[in-house]
C-alpha cells in the first residue's frame, strides 16, 4: 500500500515527539503549527523533567514515581498508562540526554537531579531553568534533520480550523487556514494528531502563551470528540502577575531551597529585606512540615490563598506573598536557576538575588483534555490526541516536571500507534467528506467577515478572562459557576454581532481570533458545568461547600459531549487497579 | 485628573507592496506595561490618537516572557524583544517599526525563515542513531555544560542579524546566531562527527568571512550569547579545515 500519511497539529514537545517516531518508521508527516515550531508554548517550561533514575542513591523507583503521580493528581488519573509513563521516563532521559539536550551535570558529568513538588526524591532532570527550551529545540533539531531529508513538510503559520470527518465518522483529514494569505485548504490524511496544548487564554491572563486558545480541541468537540475532565485547572502557585500574562516563576526555585513567607504582623511596613526571620511566617512549612515549601501545586496555592483572604497577611495588604531565594549563594543561584532570575529582573526591576520575590498564584495548566483511550485515539476514529490537550496522565492535579514527560512518552506512543491504525483503516467513501467541510468552513468564514454589529471580540475576550478566573480557578462555589455559565451564554450571543474593525484578507490577526474566541467561549462552558457538577473537592477542584473528597460519587472520569444546547455530561469508572485509593493528606506523616 | 497616558507611534504598512504610514495613539498607562500590552490595547480599541478608526497591528508575539523569540521588532530605533520592553523604561513617543532587514508581511510582521533555512544548511541537529532506547548519552562535564548551554538559550529572534552591518543581500552573510549553532554542535561529543561538513558550510560566500567584526550582535542579543568569541573560534576552526582540505586535496 501507498505511505500512510499522518497530519501532526501542533509542534510543541507532543506533536515533535510523534513527528520524529512516524518519520523514523518511514510514514510521511504533514505538520501544523500556527507558530514556526520552534516558538511554541513548550519553551516556556522552566523546572526539569522527572525519570526515576536513581542517579543520587536514594532508592527512588518507577513505581514510587507512579505512586506520587496518581497521589498528586488526587487518584483521577487511569493507573495503566500513568504506570507505563512513569516506567518509559528513564530511557526517554537517555534519549534526551543522546539528542544534546544540555543538562546540568555531576562534577562525574552524570545527569544531575533536582527535588520538586510532591515528592520527597530527587527526581528531576534539568537544563538550568530553561528546560523546555532546552528540550523543545532538541526535538526541533531532529524533526529539521528529518525536514531536510524530505520525511515531514511543515505548515508553519497555518490554523487547524477543523477535521474532515468522513460519512461513516472516520477522520480523513484536516481544514486550515494559511494566516498570511488567509486561504482555506483542506489536507487529506490517514489519521490525525492534535498536539495543541493548553486553553489559558480562555482565563484571560495565565502563565500560557498567546496561541493556547484551546481553539482546536473546541472545533473537534463540537465536532463529536468528547472532552474529559474540563473542570480540573491548576493554578501554579507562584507567578508574577503582570498587565498582558501571569509569568510562571518555576517550581525549581523552591527545588533549589526556595522558602515561601509573608510578615507575621499584618500591616507590616518594613521592606522584606529588614524583617528579621523571628518576624516572618513560613507558612508552607508549618503548616506541612513534611513536604514544607514543595507540597504540590494546588495545596500550595490554597495556602497562600488562606493567608492572604483570611488570614489577611499579603504584603503591604495586596495579594502577594514573598519567595526568597536571597539565602542562597549567588553562583548555584545562577548555575541552576538563572533563566528565571533574569525573568524576574527584566519583567519586575527587582534582582532576586538580593531581594525577596513577590508571587503570587496564576493559571498554568489544563488537566482536562481530549478524551483519549490508552493508545491516544479519541472516540473519533482516526483523530488521535497527544500533551496538554488530552486528558491522560495527569488526574486532578499535575505534579511540576511531569508535563514535559507526559507529552514527550504520549508523543511518541501515538506516533507508532497513528500508523498501525493509518495502515488498517478502510478505504474513503467517495471525497471523504473534504468538499462538504471546505464548505461549511467558508460559510463561517464569510459571515464573520462581513457580520456588523457592536462587539469588539477583544473586549468580549477580556469579559470572559474575568468572569473564568473569578469563578472558576482556586475557590468555586456553585453558586458563582452559574453565573459564569450564564455570562458565557451572554457572550456568545453578543458575538454575534461581533464586527471586525479589520475586514481584510491579507495576515488578518483579528479575524483569526475571532474564530478562536467562538471556540474558546464553547470550551469554556465545559469547564464551568462540569465544576458546577462535581459537588466534591479533589486536586485543583476545591469547593468550601463541599471540602472533601467523594469516591463514592466522584471517583469518576467526567465526559462532556456536545450538543447544540451545551455541553451534556457522563461519568466513566477511573482505573485503579495498581493503587488503591487512600485519603491525600500532605499535612500528616505518611 | 485625567488618566496617566503613554504615547506610541507606529509604522503601519497593509501588505508588503503598500505604502507605510505612521500611526500616533494615545493609550492608558498601567505599571508593568510593556509594548505587547500597548498592541493588544490598540486591538480593544483600535483608535489613533486623532480618534480615527484603525485596524488592530498585526504583529508576532507568543510567549510575553522573552523566550519564543516571536516578538522582535524596532523600537525607539533599537532591534529588541517587545515583550520585554517597559514602556517606563522607554522615551516616549515609543517608536515602533518592523525589523529592516527580512521581508515585511504586514505592520511589525516580517518572514525571518531564513534564520531556519541556515541551520538545515550548517546541520543543526546531533546525527542520533535512532530513537530507541542505546542507553545513556555521552559523559559531558559540568565546565563543558556551562560552555555549551548559553549557546543553547539562543532563541533565534534574529536581532543579531537585524543590526549587523554585513547582514544584506550583497553578501548573503548567514549571522551570528547560525555561527554560534555550529559551534554548539561541534562542541558536542557526537554531534562532532559532522564538524567538517559544518565548517565547511561556513567556510565560503555568505560565510564566516563576511563577518565585519562590528560587535553589533553581542550588544543586541537578548539572552547574552558570546556571540564575537564565538565567532573567532569558529573562524579559526574553519582555516584549520581549510588548511586540512588543502593538503589533501
Amino acid at each position: 500500500m501507498a505511505t500512510p500519511r499522518i497530519i501532526v497539529v501542533g509542534g510543541g514537545l507532543a506533536g515533535l515527539s510523534a513527528v520524529i517516531k512516524i518519520a523514523e518508521a518511514g510514514g510521511a508527516v504533514d505538520l501544523f503549527s500556527i507558530v514556526p515550531v520552534k516558538r511554541s508554548h513548550s519553551v516556556c517550561a522552566q523546572g526539569g523533567i522527572n525519570a526515576a533514575k536513581n542517579l543520587k542513591g536514594e532508592g527512588d523507583t518507577t513505581y514510587k514515581h507512579f505512586d506520587d503521580t496518581i497521589y498528586g493528581g488526587d487518584f483521577l488519573a487511569n493507573q495503566t498508562p500513568v504506570k507505563a509513563m512513569c516506567e518509559a521516563a528513564p530511557a526517554i532521559i537517555d534519549l534526551l540526554d543522546r539528542m544534546g539536550v544540555p543538562f546540568n551535570r555531576t562534577p562525574e558529568g552524570l545527569l544531575d537531579f533536582r527535588r520538586f513538588g510532591g515528592t520527597l526524591y530527587n527526581r528531576t532532570a534539568f537544563a538550568g531553568a530553561t528546560t523546555g527550551q532546552q528540550l523543545l529545540y532538541a526535538l526541533d533539531e531532529q524533526v529539521r534533520r528529518y525536514e531536510s531529508e524530505g520525511k515531514v513538510k511543515k505548515y508553519e503559520g497555518w490554523e487547524f480550523l477543523s477535521a474532515v470527518i468522513d460519512s461513516k465518522g472516520i477522520a480523513r483529514g484536516i481544514t486550515a487556514l494559511d494566516l498570511r494569505t488567509m486561504e482555506l485548504r483542506s489536507f487529506a490524511a490517514d489519521a490525525i494528531i492534535l498536539a495543541t496544548g493548553g486553553i489559558g487564554a480562555i482565563f484571560g491572563k495565565s502563565t500560557n502563551s498567546v496561541v493556547c486558545t484551546g481553539s482546536a480541541q473546541s472545533a473537534v468537540f463540537q465536532q463529536g470528540v468528547t472532552y474529559a475532565n474540563g473542570e480540573f485547572i491548576q493554578v501554579h502557585p507562584t507567578c508574577i502577575p503582570g498587565e498582558d500574562k501571569l509569568r510562571l516563576m518555576s517550581e525549581s526555585a523552591r527545588g533549589e531551597g526556595g522558602r515561601v513567607w509573608v510578615p507575621r504582623t499584618q500591616g507590616d511596613k518594613r521592606l522584606g529585606k529588614q524583617i528579621p526571620e523571628a518576624d516572618r511566617f513560613y507558612f508552607l512549612e508549618e503548616w506541612y512540615p513534611k513536604y514544607g515549601n514543595l507540597v504540590p501545586r494546588d495545596i500550595a496555592t490554597r495556602a497562600i490563598h488562606k493567608v492572604v483572604y483570611e488570614n489577611h497577611l499579603g504584603i503591604d495588604g495586596q495579594p502577594m506573598v514573598y519567595l526568597d531565594l536571597t539565602h542562597i549563594d549567588r553562583a548555584t543561584l545562577d548555575r541552576k536557576l538563572g533563566g528565571i532570575l533574569d525573568i524576574y529582573e527584566k519583567f519586575v526591576g527587582d534582582d532576586p538575588h538580593d531581594v525577596p520575590m513577590k508571587i503570587f498564584p496564576g493559571m498554568h495548566y489544563t488537566m482536562g483534555g481530549l478524551w483519549v483511550d490508552f493508545n491516544q485515539m479519541t472516540n473519533i476514529s482516526g483523530i488521535f490526541a497527544i500533551g496538554e490537550c488530552d486528558y491522560q496522565y495527569h488526574g486532578a492535579n499535575r505534579l511540576g516536571a511531569n508535563s514535559l514527560l507526559s507529552c514527550i512518552y504520549a508523543g511518541f506512543i501515538s506516533g507508532p500507534n497513528a500508523l498501525s491504525y493509518a495502515k488498517s483503516v478502510a478505504a474513503q467513501d467517495g471525497a471523504g467528506g473534504h468538499a462538504a467541510e471546505l464548505t461549511r468552513q467558508a460559510g463561517i468564514n464569510a459571515k464573520l467577515l462581513k457580520n456588523e454589529g457592536a462587539e469588539n471580540p477583544f473586549k468580549l475576550w477580556r469579559e470572559l478572562g474575568d468572569t473564568m478566573t473569578k469563578h472558576a480557578t482556586v475557590i468555586r462555589y456553585n453558586q458563582g459557576l452559574k453565573q459564569a455559565d450564564e455570562k458565557i451564554v451572554e457572550l456568545l450571543e453578543r458575538y454575534k454581532n461581533v464586527s471586525l474593525a479589520d475586514r481584510s484578507q491579507w495576515a488578518n490577526t483579528s479575524f483569526a481570533f475571532a474564530r478562536q474566541l467562538k471556540n474558546m467561549l464553547d470550551l469554556a462552558r465545559v469547564v464551568v458545568q462540569g465544576a458546577a457538577l462535581r459537588d466534591e473537592s479533589r486536586g485543583a477542584h476545591y469547593k468550601p461547600d463541599f471540602p472533601e473528597r467523594n469516591d463514592e460519587r466522584f471517583l469518576k472520569t467526567t465526559k462532556a459531549s456536545f450538543t447544540d444546547s451545551g455541553p451534556h455530561f457522563e461519568y466513566e469508572e477511573v482505573d485503579t487497579q495498581f493503587i488503591k485509593p487512600r485519603p491525600r493528606r500532605y499535612d500528616a506523616a505518611n | 485628573m485625567a488618566n496617566k497616558t503613554v504615547q506610541f507611534e507606529i509604522k503601519r504598512q497593509s501588505s508588503p507592496d503598500a505604502p507605510a504610514v505612521w500611526e500616533s495613539y494615545e493609550l492608558e498607562w498601567r505599571p508593568g506595561m510593556n509594548v505587547t500590552t500597548a498592541m493588544m490595547d490598540i486591538a480593544a480599541n483600535p483608535v489613533t490618537a486623532s480618534g480615527k478608526p484603525t485596524t488592530p497591528v498585526t504583529y508576532d508575539s507568543n510567549c510575553l516572557e522573552e523566550i519564543c523569540g516571536s516578538c522582535a521588532m524596532r523600537i525607539n530605533g533599537k532591534a529588541r524583544m517587545a515583550c520585554s520592553a517597559l514602556v517606563d523604561n522607554l522615551e516616549q513617543p515609543i517608536r515602533v517599526e518592523p525589523l529592516s532587514k527580512f521581508p515585511l508581511v504586514r505592520d511589525l510582521q516580517v518572514d525571518r525563515a531564513v534564520l531556519f533555512e541556515n541551520l538545515k544548511a550548517v546541520k543543526a541537529w546531533i546525527p542520533i542513531d535512532g530513537t530507541y532506547d542505546l542507553g545513556a548519552g555521552p559523559r559531558v562535564t559540568p565546565q563543558q555544560q556551562e560552555v555549551n548551554y548559553p549557546l543553547s538559550n539562543c532563541i533565534s529572534c534574529t536581532c543579531c542579524m537585524e543590526v549587523c552591518p554585513q547582514f544584506n543581500e550583497a553578501t548573503g552573510f548567514v549571522g551570528a546566531a547560525t555561527i554560534a549553532q555550529v559551534k554548539l554542535f561541534n562542541n558536542h561529543p557526537t554531534g562532532k562527527v559532522l564538524k567538517e561538513e559544518r565548517l565547511r558550510a561556513l567556510a565560503g560566500d555568505g560565510g564566516i568571512q563576511e563577518c565585519g567584526f562590528a560587535q553589533n550582535c553581542v550588544e543586541v542579543c537578548p539572552k547574552n550569547l558570546p556571540l564575537t568569541n564565538t565567532i573567532s573560534d569558529i573562524s579559526r576552526d574553519i582555516l584549520v579545515q581549510k588548511a586540512k582540505d588543502f593538503l589533501l586535496s
